[in-house]
């Protein structure tokens, strides 16, 4: 996608500013950015491990079969055709829990993995599932309970308060998490 | 609003100080544990710098050589109807598309507006609330092979659509 979109990002803007003379602003605009990512990485960087060592701390507990517990009625509710398989509602719920606590990197494989195990159970191979739509739209809601990035970011640009977003996070989080998975259920 | 403002900041330092103690009662090696994966943390944030520094670039030249600001200028009158702020219909477009060129248009409307005001807070719950939708359904159809994904993209982007209506109500009522 990338090999697409960053070429023509660079061939409008560059031809439109030899054009429009703002050559000047386009070199200092050059330097800045490169500073402006190495600000943001620096600021990426101490959030991401912080969060990434707590979360690991998370991870060696028994947290998160006790959240799986918690889930549990959630994920009834969300997959009925997955009644009684309870290996996959397990492998949803791990992959929620990691959603959840940010760690986007644990998320993924056991994501696939989910999918991989209702595709066994899927009759039309070539075809999504109801199950699997509703899982790959609930993956695309980011239902994480601190932003670190957005935190990072804001830490990178000198806010006053880095963390005020979280709780206007929270509240767009869910009342979009629940249109999106409510919209699925209509249009099925 | 102190009141939110109280739930936000609580949140990072409530839920680190929470597994600290549950790690310490299931008696972890609390400290090594952090150690492992905060070490994680430095191979991703290493891993996405380059694709930073190449969009930061590409998203500041479209910013500087006056790109943006015609793009804004004219999708401006159709945005007013809705009273959606045409500085986030970049964000907008990027959000679901790539995480990191979202990543730097973001950056680049906080820097120009300040983060505290109301579009830094918009762009940070616009962030916070979304995700890279279609790279989600591409890594997770292909993995099962499946090309017939029916309406997902359209349900998927739909939900994108009402996520960042949500993100630019709530920051509308809560300023």
């Amino acid at each position: 996608m990338l090999n697409i979109v960053w070429p023509i990002f660079i061939i409008i803007s560059f031809s439109f500013a030899i054009f429009s003379g703002n050559l000047e602003k386009l070199n200092s605009s050059i330097f800045e950015s490169t500073s402006d990512a190495i600000n943001l990485s620096l600021s990426l960087l101490g959030t991401i491990c912080l969060w990434n060592g707590i979360m690991q701390i998370a991870n060696s507990t028994s947290v998160v079969e006790k959240l799986t517990k918690i889930l549990k009625p959630i994920i009834r509710f969300l997959f009925p055709e997955l009644r009684n398989n309870s290996k996959i509602e397990k492998e949803i719920s791990m992959n929620m829990i990691a959603n959840i606590l940010g760690l986007g990197n644990a998320a993924t494989p056991l994501g696939l993995k989910a999918m991989k195990s209702m595709q066994t159970e899927n009759k039309k191979k070539d075809v999504l599932t109801n199950s699997m739509m509703m899982f790959i739209v609930l993956n695309t809601a980011s239902i994480q309970i601190i932003p670190t990035t957005v935190i990072a970011i804001r830490n990178s640009l000198g806010s006053e308060n880095p963390t005020s977003i979280v709780f206007p996070v929270w509240i767009a989080t869910i009342s979009a998490a629940i249109v999106r998975s409510n919209a699925y259920k209509g249009l099925n | 609003m102190e009141a939110i403002r109280f739930i936000s900041n609580l949140a990072m330092p409530m839920i680190i100080l929470l597994i600290v103690i549950y790690g310490l009662k299931e008696k972890n090696k609390v400290f090594d544990t952090f150690l492992e994966g905060a070490k994680e943390g430095i191979e991703t944030t290493l891993s996405i710098f380059p694709t930073l520094i190449g969009l930061f670039v590409a998203i500041g030249a479209l910013r500087s050589s006056g790109v943006l600001e015609l793009i804004i200028h004219v999708i401006n009158p159709i945005l007013n109807v809705i009273h959606f702020p045409s500085e986030l219909m970049p964000l907008a477009m990027l959000r679901p598309i790539s995480g990191s060129s979202s990543i730097a248009v973001a950056t680049d409307i906080m820097k120009n507006h300040g983060t505290d005001s109301l579009l830094g807070m918009m762009a940070s719950t616009i962030m916070g609330s979304t995700e890279t939708t279609l790279y989600t359904i591409a890594i997770y159809t292909s993995c099962v092979k499946i090309k017939k994904t029916r309406y997902i993209l359209l349900a998927a982007l739909a939900a994108d659509v009402i996520g960042i209506l949500i993100s630019v109500i709530i920051c509308r009522i809560m300023s």
